[in-house]
């Protein structure tokens, strides 16, 4: 049996009973890593010298018999667009090949206050745009459960590795779906926490209005306790929310009586696969079983959700994205004559087609002219979504749906049309649009792939999120199944 | 026909200082007039009296104090520039004409 199929809390104890050492925890991932890695393909730099030195270090720590937090001398991985200083970070881009960061990010800052061990950085979809990690300039993830398959994305090497038993767990980031959707596919547990949570500071900016850091690991408690170490307000980003952080573990009593669940309709309608539908269905009776009501509401723009998603989220992509010009890092053509040309060859060369697409989407949404009809249309239209979510807010607890439409699709399957790509975030786009937080949970299988049961929250109301997953988890057996390799 | 001609892609690609082949600016177009057409889906929707969603959360100018604090050391911001010199970032001619 795998170090990783313990629980954190297990972990901890037995590293301080001394029967484990931070050195086995560490050990435990480089020897999986030498196993599955060349099928998961999941990483895309080790920091292996630098982690065995840290781990002595803890080692050294826990024999002085020094008090240590919850996460202390655990193995994380981090995904490649959260900067992490003398680490290379790449955001999966040629345009970042060889970029070297200088500072730390806030959460790779709280991760070393709470003393975790990064193993090394994470496979993604180029700038986080892409559903599958096809989309990485340098490799393709694989999917743990059945390697012919994407393990969605864009947070796919974060989920895969944590699936595949590399690391105890990660962190992914979520602009449209990007943690909870390849939680999904591989049958973790993904959260996207509520915008402003945890700061954005370090990570390389997709879309900033949309843009949040959260944890994927195996259980809804592991989940907990990570989201708590990297939340928090943070001066160096104006955007994370002065709130407090309360203990999430806390809130996982296992007590649903009572919970009032909204179904939203839209969510188990066309183009929503039976497998996922009927999971979904299990998982309502499993906790009406446990004393929770739910009532069929409507979020009645769901249908919009898409298309103004891919205009907001491509125009700040456009804007945030302009900072790579090979002036100051990063990737520089040869041989233009001058800046306007070195500027334009630099970013013809260092970008991949789907950054492109969508460069050319944003910047033809904010152009002068077609300003109004798009981009200030598709933020109205914004507003109207997020009233849908405040309506139901109002009367209910928690909204469930499925996470995706499907389970995880063939490699090279949906790489000819990008809308149909697109469309497997018609579930989890409306959560970024209304900047609350979701939580994907294993909730069941089709053809031996797994499936997602998502549960959205109010507004920084991550602990009803949590207490309704982790009852659900703890009355099934999915989360106790792990995918041979 | 396109939504979107030939022209305005390549107007376009320049806005975005983006080099784009020939090849590039057709599939570009098919595409680009593709999620346009999508988009065009919003129409259905009376936003006439709906104000725009910028931030999800009520929160304006976050301010601090105006206090000084050290920059980074520009060796190690220099560190990643593909070129520079003298503590400066070397970049090709700015001016027109070489």
């Amino acid at each position: 049996m795998s170090l990783f199929e313990h629980k954190v809390s297990d972990l901890h104890e037995r590293l301080h009973k001394k029967e484990l050492s931070v050195t086995d925890l560490v050990n435990e991932s480089y020897e999986r890593i030498g196993q599955v890695e060349s099928q998961v393909k999941a990483f895309l730099t080790l920091d292996e010298e630098r982690a065995r030195v840290k781990a002595k270090e803890l080692d050294d720590k826990l024999a002085r018999g020094e008090q240590s937090g919850m996460l202390f001398g655990l193995p994380i991985g981090v995904k490649d667009n959260i900067v992490t200083k003398n680490l290379r970070t790449t955001c999966a881009s040629k345009i970042l090949e060889n970029f070297d960061p200088i500072y730390d990010a806030t959460v790779a800052e709280k991760l070393k206050q709470a003393e975790t061990v990064t193993i090394g950085k994470l496979n993604m979809d180029e700038f986080a745009m892409g559903s599958s990690n096809e989309n990485s300039a340098f490799q393709a993830t694989r999917n743990p459960w059945n390697t012919d398959y994407v393990p969605g994305g864009s947070s796919g090497g974060s989920a895969a590795s944590v699936a595949a038993g590399e690391v105890l767990f990660s962190l992914g980031s979520d602009t449209g779906g990007s943690i909870r959707q390849p939680a999904a596919y591989c049958g973790v547990v993904g959260l996207k926490p509520t915008y402003g949570r945890v700061s954005r500071y370090g990570l390389v900016a997709f879309a900033s209005s949309l843009d949040q850091i959260g944890p994927i690991t195996r259980t809804v408690e592991d989940n907990a306790y990570l989201l708590e170490a990297i939340s928090g307000v943070d001066p160096m980003d104006s955007t994370s929310a002065n709130v407090q952080v309360p203990s999430f573990v806390n809130a996982l009593t296992g007590d649903v009586k009572g919970l009032k669940i909204a179904v939203p309709k839209e969510y188990l309608g066309e183009g929503v696969s039976e497998a996922a539908r009927n999971s979904v269905l299990s998982a309502l009776k499993v906790l009406e079983g446990l004393g929770a009501e739910w009532e069929e509401v409507s979020l009645p723009h769901s249908k919009y959700a898409l298309a103004a998603y891919y205009l907001l989220s491509s125009s700040e992509a456009s804007a945030n994205l302009q900072r790579f010009d090979g002036v100051r890092y990063g990737y520089r053509a040869d041989n233009a004559e001058n800046l306007i040309e070195m500027y334009k060859q630099t970013r013809g060369e260092g970008f991949g087609d789907e950054v492109k697409r969508r460069i050319m989407l944003g910047t033809f949404s904010l152009s002068s002219g077609y300003y109004d009809a798009y981009y200030k249309k598709a933020q109205k239209v914004r507003t109207l979504i997020k009233q849908d979510f405040e309506n139901v807010f109002a009367k209910y607890d928690v909204i469930i749906g499925p996470t995706t439409p499907t389970p995880a699709f063939k490699i090279g399957e949906n790489t000819a049309d990008p809308l149909t790509m697109y469309a497997n975030d018609i579930l989890t786009i409306p959560v970024n649009l209304a900047g609350v937080p979701g939580i994907s949970v294993p909730c069941g299988f089709s053809n031996g792939l797994p499936l997602g049961l998502q549960i959205i929250g109010k507004h920084f109301d991550e602990s009803t999120i949590y207490r309704t997953a982790h009852a659900f988890e703890q009355a099934t057996e999915f989360h106790k199944q792990f995918p041979k390799l | 026909m396109s939504r979107i001609s030939m022209e305005q892609v390549k107007h376009v690609a320049h806005l975005a200082r983006l080099g784009i082949t020939e090849q590039e600016a057709e599939k570009m177009q098919k595409e680009l007039d593709l999620m346009i057409s999508f988009a065009e889906l919003l129409n259905e929707l009376d936003t006439d009296e709906v104000k725009p969603t910028f931030h999800v959360l009520d929160m304006q100018n976050v301010m601090r104090e105006d206090i000084s604090q050290k920059g980074l050391p520009v060796e190690e911001v220099l560190k990643n520039a593909p070129d520079s010199k003298d503590g400066h970032i070397r970049v090709p001619s700015i001016m027109e004409g070489k």
